[in-house]
């Protein structure tokens, strides 16, 4: 990807966009979903899905809540 | 931003729980030795999963590895503060114990949102324009193509965003200052520096917009 549209991108908002706040407050619901079908999770919570694509530090915890979910699986 | 369509359907009552999450409810709820034991066990799995999210984060990080243990501890204990304190709030839809974990998450980006300025590795003094070619990708022999859309974005920065977005701005695209230690530093959270960034990005990007440097694209909607 070059300059322009990686700041393209960074530029772009998306009005689904949920914001933080609403994003992490169900970010327990949406990661076990992500977690068993992606495209289901993308499907029913579109706008989680465009905060979580636009917003660094969401995306790390969501990253860092899907390992735990995917490691919870060998307990 | 948009609004809350999000949370409908997400709804659940406790009658749909797992036998799992009710135990877990049920033993936190109580009292005596019972609680004393799922809370000794919580705190265990909580360590555990901040402990594995500390590690998983620890080469981007500029912290020993005392002080990551020190964050995973102090993550874990404030985690089950949380999970105590909100117990009633949870409604259910999720397994009890990923609502739990997400506490342990969210405590250690807290946690190292207040470690960053111990030790920032980055200049925080002035603007850095340079860094941006790099930051975006921009191949340095094509500068001639370049130059100017950065020079008019510089220029909007400066001439559309109030003083507090030019600061936000600043701080975590020029300096590369993590959200959560920015929202540390101003004294607010992750949703209002998100916030005040979205409204940044699309001021800038309307005003490149206008002068022909990027295009209403598919990307043009907003
Ligand atoms: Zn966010």
């Amino acid at each position: 990807m070059n300059g322009w549209d990686e700041l393209d991108r960074f530029l772009s908002t998306d009005p689904r966009d949920v914001g933080c706040e609403k994003a992490m407050d169900l970010l327990h619901v949406y990661v076990e979903l992500a977690a068993r079908d992606p495209e289901a999770a993308r499907r029913r919570h579109p706008g989680i899905t465009a905060h979580l694509r636009a917003c660094g530090p969401c995306q790390e915890d969501f990253e860092g809540l899907l390992a735990a979910v995917s490691d919870a699986i060998d307990y | 931003m948009a609004g809350d369509r999000d949370i409908g359907g997400a709804q659940a009552t406790h009658a749909s729980l797992d036998a799992e999450s009710a135990e877990w409810l049920r033993t936190l709820g109580g009292t005596g030795a019972e609680r004393e034991a799922a809370l000794e066990r919580l705190h265990a799995i909580l360590l555990r999963v901040a402990g594995n999210e500390v590690r998983r984060r620890a080469p981007r990080l500029r912290l020993s590895g005392p002080e990551l243990d020190d964050v995973a501890h102090q993550a874990a204990a404030d985690a089950l503060l949380a999970v105590t304190a909100k117990l009633d709030q949870f409604r259910g839809e999720s397994r009890f114990t990923t609502w739990a974990y997400k506490f342990a998450v969210l405590e250690v980006s807290a946690k190292l949102g207040r470690h960053f300025w111990r030790d920032p590795g980055v200049p925080l003094e002035g603007e850095d324009w340079e860094r941006l070619p790099d930051r975006f990708g921009f191949d340095p022999a094509e500068r001639s193509e370049w130059r100017d859309l950065l020079a008019a974005l510089r220029r909007a920065v400066d001439e559309e965003l109030t003083e507090r977005q030019r600061r936000i701005f600043d701080a975590i695209v020029l300096k590369g200052v993590p959200g959560d230690a920015l929202a540390v530093e101003l004294g607010t959270n992750r949703n209002a520096i998100y916030k005040a960034m979205f409204d940044a990005r699309r001021k800038l990007r309307a005003a490149l917009v206008a002068q022909g440097f990027l295009d209403i694209g598919i990307r043009g909607r907003s």
